[in-house]
Order: structure tokens, then sequence, then C-alpha cells
């Protein structure tokens, strides 16, 4: 994409602070999320991206004791109106996380089909047509198509990363948040995955956490830096990997800390 | 080279442990032993029929052992839904404190006494059985065979219900221990998807612990089989077939722990030994399906 084109934000974020039991872990944070596009959050351990992804999709609060205060704007509308049901959001907001987590009592097939279960009202051929398009869109139905009946859990790291992402994709989401996706897979599930992460813009939008800052420069357009709870700039990724404004960042990327 | 002191360690407990076994073969054995002569006497037939009457020398073990069985499975029955809802409530819906002690008090109750759990059944759920529960279920529901019995208040059905809940803190307590070890990340997958907080519990914890909820129904119907003290307390001490589940019958424990003191004749001391070897055989049985079952959940 050309660095002077913005797309218009799917997902708003307005002065939000994220709390544990006391802890400030985000601090006042507003950004914009484009929509169709790939956003990467970077940032050294313990700077409070992860939790910050968890309170786009209101996952953040069912951790005893957390709390958070602002706004997340989903196409407008602000997630964290009260009334406003967390369960109607994650349907919309969907996310793969950091380790792969297959549902162990269920097969591959199910895996993929539960979130279209859960919600209810899909026929059984909209549930099959809607898994072999997940499947297809993650780059896993190749490999399955032949046992979808084996268990979730007997695929291999990578795969079981691909099926938790078909999971994510089979509900349609407008959004899906990646916290640290392929951390515990080997180079070459990795590259898959990343190919996949390109791919997936077409269809819906991606936030995606990494500590890998060479992963954020291959796989995103925008890229936000955070540091101790606090987003340090985010811009255009290339223009953030190679023409910083903060000089913490640029001490960062140039691996002086982190 | 190996230490001397790691030898001797490892020998001693080594002998310790084969000690234990070679107990338990010679409590097998003996068992056997004593109930050689009514195997002799009687034969097969005491399994299949199920007249028990000392005076006439006439011994079968059929009714108390289906009395066992079906006042176990009852108990199971009851107990399976009622340790799966504590495990959840404790691990999952309650804060964490509140879990922990309500935890602990249903731990207790595995800390009373079997006769204790007997006189509570006596003086509590016999009279509530009589005039409230059994009168009801009979009436309403009399049709349907089981509960086709006049109330008697002591039965199967009271039974079932002491030992239910007998075995309850041992069944919880480990679901609740399995419960806890579930990762977050399998409770966030759930979550993540736009599961309510039910439908999270039963993807999550429930679904994916089904081995372990059979491993439970082991522990809890190896304790309700052989159970006695409470059992013979509140069964009504029949020896006859079950008519209904209020019937007023006899488990083998209770009908070894009633006659034990009164048998007399060498042959009526032998059949209470062969009934001690058929609830050994049966609740072997038992175990070994249930472990099978088990281990290809497993899998």
């Amino acid at each position: 994409m050309s660095a002077e084109f913005t797309p218009s934000p799917i997902l708003q974020v307005e002065n939000v602070n994220a709390y544990f039991s006391g802890f400030h872990a985000v601090k006042n944070i507003s950004l914009a999320v484009p929509e169709h596009q790939v956003t990467a959050l970077i940032g050294p351990s313990g700077c409070g991206k992860s939790t910050f992804i968890r309170s786009l999709n209101r996952l953040h609060e069912e951790t005893e004791g957390a709390t958070l205060t602002g706004e997340v704007r989903l196409a407008g509308k602000n997630i964290y109106t009260p009334g406003v049901d967390p369960v109607e959001i994650r349907r919309q907001i969907g996310m793969v996380f950091q380790k792969a987590n297959p549902f162990p009592g269920m097969s591959i097939y199910e895996n993929v089909a539960v979130g279209l279960t859960l919600q209810g009202g899909f026929s059984k051929v909209e549930i099959e047509n809607r898994v072999e398009k997940a499947l297809r869109s993650s780059a896993l139905w190749d490999e399955v198509k032949d046992k979808l009946k084996k268990p979730g859990t007997s695929l291999s790291g990578g795969q079981s990363q691909r099926l938790c992402i078909a999971r994510a994709l089979a509900v349609e989401p407008k959004v899906i948040l990646m916290d640290e996706p392929t951390s515990a897979l080997d180079p070459i599930s990795t590259a898959r995955i990343e190919e996949l992460i390109f791919e997936l813009k077409k269809q819906t939008t991606v936030v995606i956490v990494t500590h890998n800052m060479q992963q954020a420069a291959r796989v995103s357009d925008f890229t936000a830096f955070f540091l101790m709870g606090e987003l340090i700039e985010m811009g255009i990724t290339k223009t953030i990997f190679t023409n910083p404004k903060e000089r913490q960042t640029e001490h960062y990327i140039t691996g002086r800390f982190g | 080279m190996k230490h001397r002191q790691d030898i001797l360690f490892k020998n001693s407990l080594g002998l310790l442990s084969w000690a234990f076994i070679a107990v338990l073969v010679a409590m097998i054995l003996s068992l056997l032993h004593m109930s050689g002569l009514a195997w002799e006497k009687i034969g097969f037939s005491f399994f299949t029929t199920s007249h028990w009457n000392p005076v006439k020398h006439q011994y079968g073990v059929a009714a108390f052992a289906w009395a066992t069985l079906v006042t176990s499975l009852l108990a199971l029955l009851i107990s399976t839904p009622l340790s799966l809802a504590v495990a959840v409530s404790v691990t999952e819906l309650m804060k964490k404190r509140a879990g922990r002690v309500f935890g602990f008090f249903v731990d207790m109750l595995a800390a009373i006494p079997s006769v204790v759990y007997g006189l509570w059944g006596i003086f509590v759920l016999v009279p509530l059985m009589r005039t409230q529960v059994q009168p009801w279920l009979f009436e309403n529901l009399g049709w349907i065979g089981i509960f086709s019995e006049v109330p008697y208040g002591v039965g199967i059905l009271t039974a079932s219900i002491v030992l239910a809940i007998m075995i309850l803190p041992t069944m919880s307590s480990l679901l609740r221990e399995v419960f806890q070890t579930i990762p977050l990340t399998q409770k966030e997958a759930a979550l993540g998807l736009g599961a309510t907080k039910t439908e999270m519990i039963y993807l999550s914890v429930v679904k994916s612990s089904k081995s372990s909820i059979v491993a439970a129904m082991v522990l809890g119907l190896a304790r309700a089989l052989g159970e006695t003290m409470a059992v013979t307390m509140v069964i009504g001490n029949r020896n006859d077939w079950m008519k209904s589940i209020f019937s007023p019958a006899q488990t083998m424990a209770s009908l070894i722990a009633n006659e034990y003191v009164e048998a007399t004749h060498d042959l009526h001391l032998s059949a209470l030994a062969l009934v001690g070897v058929t609830l050994l055989m049966i609740s072997s049985v038992i175990q070994l399906v249930f472990r099978a079952i088990y281990a290809r959940g497993r899998k």
C-alpha cells in the first residue's frame, strides 16, 4: 500500500486504561486499526501489548481483578457501552492465542464448526460449507480433508495453530486478534502462518501482537510500538522501521533493548 | 559403585511394598479357603438362587448381589451430577476464596464416620422418606413400577441417598483437581469464540474431562459397593428380592455384617465368606470395566 493512503478504521480505541487489581498495565492508549489491513503491536515483554489486544474483544475483563476504562469502537459503536454483551462482541472479533488451543474432546471438523454451533441458526450444509471455506482460507484443507473426524489435538503444532485460525475464521469475524500466534512454532510453520496472515486481509482485519520485529516488518501494514504500557508511536510499518519519529522506537528496532 | 545407604533404602522399601501385596494375597486366599465348604456343598447355584435360609441350610446370593449393584449404581446416578455441579461451582463460578472455603466443607463430609451417616439416616432421612418422599412418589408415580411399594422409609433408595452423600466428597474433590488443571488457554479458546460462561464450562471443562469423570465414578462406585455400616442401618435388612426401589433389602456387605455374629454353623459361616468372595469379584470386575473405559477415553 502507498504511504499516503490511510483506509477507514474498523476499530477506534480511545483513552483505554487497563488494570490488574491495581496494577496499571495499559496507559491511556488511543489508536485506530484500519480495515482490511494488518496492524502489528510490538514492544518488549511486559509492555502491555497482550493486555491491550485482550481489551479489544473484552477478554481482559475475564481475569479476576481486571478492570478497564476508555472506549473501543467497532465500526463506530463502543463495545464498552453498558448493556453491550461481551459474548456478542467476541463473535465479531475473533482471537488466536499464543499457544494453539484446539478443543481436546472434538474432531478437526467440530473444532472449526464450534463457533457456528455456538451461534446457532446455521443449517448442516451451511456449516459444512463454512468449515471447508475456513479450512481453505487457513491453508489447511488439503492436509486435513481426509481426516476431518480425527481429534483436533492429533495435528502438529503449526497445523493446530492454523486449525485455530480456521476456527476463528469460520464465524466470519470483522477483526481477528492474534496474540503472538507463532511464538511456539518452528520457522517453517511460522512462515506458513505469516503467508496466511497476508492473505487474510482480503476477508478480514488482522491485529497481531508479536515480539519478533522481523515478523512485524514482514506481515504488517501498520505498526504500533508499546513500551511500559504506553503507546510510543504508531504508523505505516515501513516508516516505523526505517524512519521512526521517536528515539525509543529507534532504539528498540535497532536492538538496543527488548 | 552404588552407595550402601541407597541399596539399603531401596531394598527395605521394596520389602515393605511386597509385604503389602503378600498380605493382600493371603487375605484373598484365606477368604477362598473359608468359603470352600459352602462352594463344595452348594456349588454354582449359590450365585443363581436367592433363597437365604440358614435354618434350612439354603444359601443363594443373587438377591443381595442385585441389591448391592442397584444401591451403588443409584448412588452413583445421584452423586455424579451433584459432584460435577460442586466441582464446577468451586472451580469456575465462585470467587477463588469462596471456592476454597466451600470445597473445604465438602471435603469435610469425607471425615464423617460411616456410623454417623447411618444415625443421620435413621433419625432424619428415614422418617422424611417415610412420611414425605415415598408416599408422594408412590401415589403419583407408583404406576411406573420402580416406585410401586408402600413406604417403609428404610430401603434401597434411602441407602442410595446416604451412599450418594458419602461418595460425593471423593468424586467432587477428584473432579475439582482435574478442573483446576485445565489450562486457561483452553477456556479462553471458548470465550474468544463468543461462548457464554455456561457454554465455556461445557466446551472447555466438562467435555474435555470425560475420562476423569469416569475415573471419579470408579472411585465413588468402589466406595459405595463395599460400604457397610451406614447401609446396614438404613436398608431395612430384608432377605428378599427388591420389588421396587423403596423395598427394604439387603446388600452383600450388610448381610455379612448382620449375620456374622450369629452364625454358628460352619456352613453358614462359610456361606458368608463366599458372599465376601462374590462382593470382591463383582467390585473387581466393575473396577476393570471402568478402568478400560477410562483408558479408552484417555487415548
